[in-house]
């Protein structure tokens, strides 16, 4: 595997990632919209194997792909109360301009966070499976933010619970 | 980097390739090609189709993937520990299952929760106080709310 054939496989992934992001702005029916979504997450995933992080890679299949997605699609098998026929629609140039602003201002946030960090230039000669140095690492001198990660996903299970209930007994009542 | 990640990608290629071949060129040039209305429908040889399939789905699925997707990351969080245990273990590791146990008891505590509010009840009782009992659904439909 020499490498072209990385460089390769690097920009087939990221234009299939850039290219079904920008298809899930462009895409009208809100179902299309969810599998563009995949196909840019699964990219995103296939970057990540290819930079080496195996783990996260298949945590980004497993959570982002088998679990957030999987969500969008019953929120809109849930919502749409004419199905097949809601498109969304062009909002109105103000709303445009707002979220052109704050999408300006959040990448400039990323491209100088981006920036001011120093890369590695170049990937470790060879990829070994990370997943038992994760394990090390959160078992030694990640011992309390590994706990940590604990109390806030209690945090959001009790919040993401409190307000989904608060829905259902609306629309029961 | 390669031998592992060249596996993946040939295994990708062959799931891919063998799609493909089947449902677009095998199918196409060995099936057999008879028009008959009742190939159409959406279930050839079951039962026939009772309104759309673009039914609205009931709110209280949605709370229990939100429930499941939490505990998935947790069990994300789970599998290097759990690659990595069995080295502790053979060096004390006690520390090791209690750093764990309180993690997975912390979350337990939000499980206990989400039990107890009723989240994980299938019939829910309303703000009203009745219990509201699932209405029997119209044939190939989900209830919705």
């Amino acid at each position: 595997m020499n490498i072209d054939f990385e460089i390769i496989v690097f920009y087939a992934l990221a234009a299939t990632g850039v290219v079904s992001g920008a298809m899930v702005l462009i895409a009208r029916d809100v179902v299309r919209v969810a599998f563009w979504l995949l196909s840019s997450l699964s990219a995103v995933a296939g970057l990540y194997l290819h930079l080496g992080a195996d783990f996260l890679g298949l945590t980004q299949v497993l959570v982002y792909i088998g679990g957030i997605l999987v969500l969008i699609l019953f929120g809109i098998m849930m919502t749409q109360r004419d199905p097949g026929l809601v498109k969304l629609e062009r909002k109105s140039t103000r709303s445009m301009a707002t979220g052109v602003g704050v999408s300006l201002v959040l990448f400039l946030v990323l491209a100088s966070v981006i920036n001011s960090v120093g890369w590695a230039s170049r990937r470790p000669a060879s990829a070994t499976p990370t997943t038992q140095d994760l394990g090390t690492a959160l078992l030694t001198d990640y011992v309390l933010p590994f706990e940590l990660i604990s109390v806030l996903l209690l945090v959001v299970l009790c919040g993401a619970a409190y307000l989904a209930r608060r829905r259902v007994e609306q629309s029961h009542a | 980097m390669g031998f592992q990640y060249a596996n993946v990608l040939f295994g990708l290629l062959f799931g891919v390739a063998f799609v493909i071949l089947n449902v677009a060129v095998l199918s196409r040039i060995l099936a057999p090609r008879i028009k008959d209305p009742a190939k159409e429908t959406t279930y050839e040889c079951g039962e026939p189709a009772v309104g759309s399939a673009w039914v609205r789905f009931d709110m209280r699925f949605y709370t229990v993937a939100l429930v499941f997707l939490i505990f998935e990351v947790e069990v994300a969080f789970l599998f290097p520990w759990a690659a990595v245990f069995h080295h502790f273990s053979k060096i004390g590791g006690l520390f090791a299952f209690l750093e764990v146990f309180v993690f997975v008891a912390i979350l337990g505590v939000g499980l206990v929760y989400c039990w107890a509010k009723g989240d994980l009840e299938w019939v829910k009782s309303t703000s009203s106080g009745e219990a509201a009992v699932v209405p029997p659904a119209p044939r190939g439909e989900l209830r919705a709310p």
